[in-house]
């Protein structure tokens, strides 16, 4: 029986399992699928990582690599190449491994850190013809970034996430034409630094309030539709753009990888895609906690790691701590107006120490905007914000004091000031 | 007046800067906003990252970056100097690569650890 076994070893697993030792667990093990650690941050060869967390500036490889060294100050157990099939309510956890084979290991608590995955064609329905060269922009990160290989030589990108961004980037330095990145809204869901620095460094255009409506080519892509879409996301007749490329590359968006957590009977937001969480980020299954991506999709691994360190420190303080006690007051917390999720969406203020984080993300562009907590008719916080958007998460931090005012639920909401 | 979202971190505030005025810039949330507003107006400067070959390693790629921020118009040229250079297994993190690329004064360095494996490039393990 182990004190902790966490799932995926990527930045969240690695920062839950050294917060869980550095809480006095001494029985941890990390399973981890990949050969190795560091989860998608070995194929993230770009900088920008870490400004937060290290208070420097450095690669994925560099931020992962920190992480490792960390981890090997510690005795945590590492078991790589193994696949989790199943996580029980009774926090069994069947796995499977090249070395191992089958086997079922027990954990006095769970931190799910499995990360996500990316949408693929066939989640977004393009219409057209099925032939090579169609690629998720992870799935060409990985090839060029650590295998080597070039996927394509005149490209399209649909798509602004961060990914297809950084991946518009990185296909010009390697010698490709990028044509064109190509956005179904009419704002882009990549943070702006790397529209500024992805795109505009290269004259690489943008095109919002597109999508590719086909895809031309027998063996291999020979063209790519682009349309200009309406107000309700529908194609504008007349309006295609016909562009000649072998690739396209879609950064459509991530998915929480939840198969585990669904089977284990764990409760999920629609929203999020991930588990409902408390404010410690326990899920509804006692003793289960989830962090990173796994949980909601982020934009910085610096904030992977601080909430995975809260995960780590938690699953600690609840295998060291013993039961919860019962009949504990849960705040309830509601999406209002411009929002579109929160995390926490449950807060149990008396566990709160002095503050509690909450991480949420709005619907639309704002400018000038106020964030608006109330919980039934009393406002309990406000926060000023001069730039709000989709593609950027949003964090407010709820004092303690204010949620012991609160009752049975918290709403979280914007209002655009008037100028 | 030039508006610009600064790149210095993920958070991308939006500054404007007085050209008139020394490039004063506002809108920044730290003293690195200020600076490159000024730079982005007078030098413009990038980070390169890329990757080089690397026999012997778990992986056929090293990833490498440029230790500082180099000309903006320089970027190619410093993919360009890339090209060809093959490491060996073992690599550490921050280990030259290529000195002085380029004449920018910014070396290449290694930014992940590689230990010896002798498993030959492309070689699929089954």
């Amino acid at each position: 029986m182990y004190d902790l076994i966490v799932i995926g070893g990527g930045p969240a697993g690695l920062a839950a399992a050294c917060a869980a030792w550095e809480g006095g667990l001494r029985s941890i093990l990390i399973v981890e699928r990949d050969k190795e650690l560091g989860g998608i941050l070995n194929q993230c060869i770009h900088n920008g990582f870490g400004l937060h967390h290290f208070k420097d500036e450095l690669t994925g490889p560099e931020y992962a690599g920190r992480f490792v060294k960390l981890l090997g100050e510690t005795g945590v157990e590492v078991r790589l190449d193994t696949m989790v099939l199943e996580v029980t309510g009774q926090r069994q956890v069947h796995m499977v491994g090249k070395s191992t084979g089958y086997r079922v290991d027990e954990a006095q608590s769970i931190v799910l850190a499995m990360g996500c995955r990316e949408r693929t064609r066939g989640a977004i329905a393009i219409p057209g013809s099925r032939p090579a060269g169609v690629f998720t922009a992870g799935a060409a990160q990985r090839y060029v970034n650590m295998e080597g290989w070039m996927p394509g030589k005149r490209v399209v990108i649909l798509g602004s996430g961060d990914i297809g961004l950084i991946m518009a980037r990185r296909m010009t330095l390697e010698g490709a034409k990028v044509l064109a990145c190509v956005e179904v809204m009419p704002y882009s869901g990549g943070l702006n630094r790397n529209i500024v620095q992805c795109l505009h460094d290269y004259d690489i255009p943008l095109y919002l309030s597109h999508t590719v409506t086909d895809i031309r080519g027998k063996d291999r892509v020979e063209q790519v539709v682009v349309s200009e879409v309406d107000a309700s996301r529908n194609p504008v007749p007349g309006t295609e753009m016909v562009f000649d490329c072998d690739t396209l590359l879609l950064s459509v968006g991530l998915i929480p990888e939840n198969e585990l957590t669904r089977q284990a009977g764990i409760a999920i937001d629609r929203r999020t895609n991930g588990a409902v969480v408390y404010e410690n980020m326990e899920t509804s299954l006692p003793g289960v906690f989830a962090c990173g991506n796994v949980c909601h999709v982020h934009d910085l691994v610096d904030f992977v790691t601080a909430e995975s360190q809260k995960a780590g420190a938690a699953a600690a303080a609840c295998v060291l701590g013993g039961a919860a006690s019962a009949g504990e007051a849960v705040l309830e917390v509601k999406n209002g107006d411009g929002v579109t999720y929160t995390v926490p969406q449950r807060i149990r203020p008396q566990r709160v120490d002095k503050l509690c984080g909450l991480f949420f993300r709005v619907n639309r562009v704002c400018r000038d905007s106020e964030i608006l907590v109330t919980s039934g008719d009393a406002q309990i916080a406000r926060f000023k914000r001069e730039h709000l958007a989709p593609g950027e998460m949003e964090r407010i931090d709820l004092p303690r004091a204010l949620l012991d005012r609160a009752e049975g639920e918290l709403t979280v909401s914007i209002r655009e000031v008037e100028q | 007046m030039k508006e610009l979202i600064c790149i210095v971190c993920p958070k991308g505030c939006h500054l404007k800067v007085d050209e008139e005025k020394g490039f004063a810039v506002t809108g920044n949330a730290c003293p690195r906003g200020a600076e490159y507003g000024k730079l982005e107006l007078t030098n413009p400067t990038r980070v390169v990252t890329s990757t080089v070959r690397c026999e012997g390693g778990a992986h056929p790629r090293c990833p490498v970056k440029t230790d500082r921020a180099v000309p903006k118009g320089k970027i190619f040229e410093v993919m360009a100097a890339l090209e060809g250079i093959a490491l060996s297994a073992p690599v550490a993190v921050g280990q030259v690569v290529l000195e002085n690329v380029c004449g920018t004064g910014a070396n290449v360095v290694a930014t992940r650890e590689f230990l010896f494996l002798e498993r030959k490039r492309n070689q699929k393990e089954l």
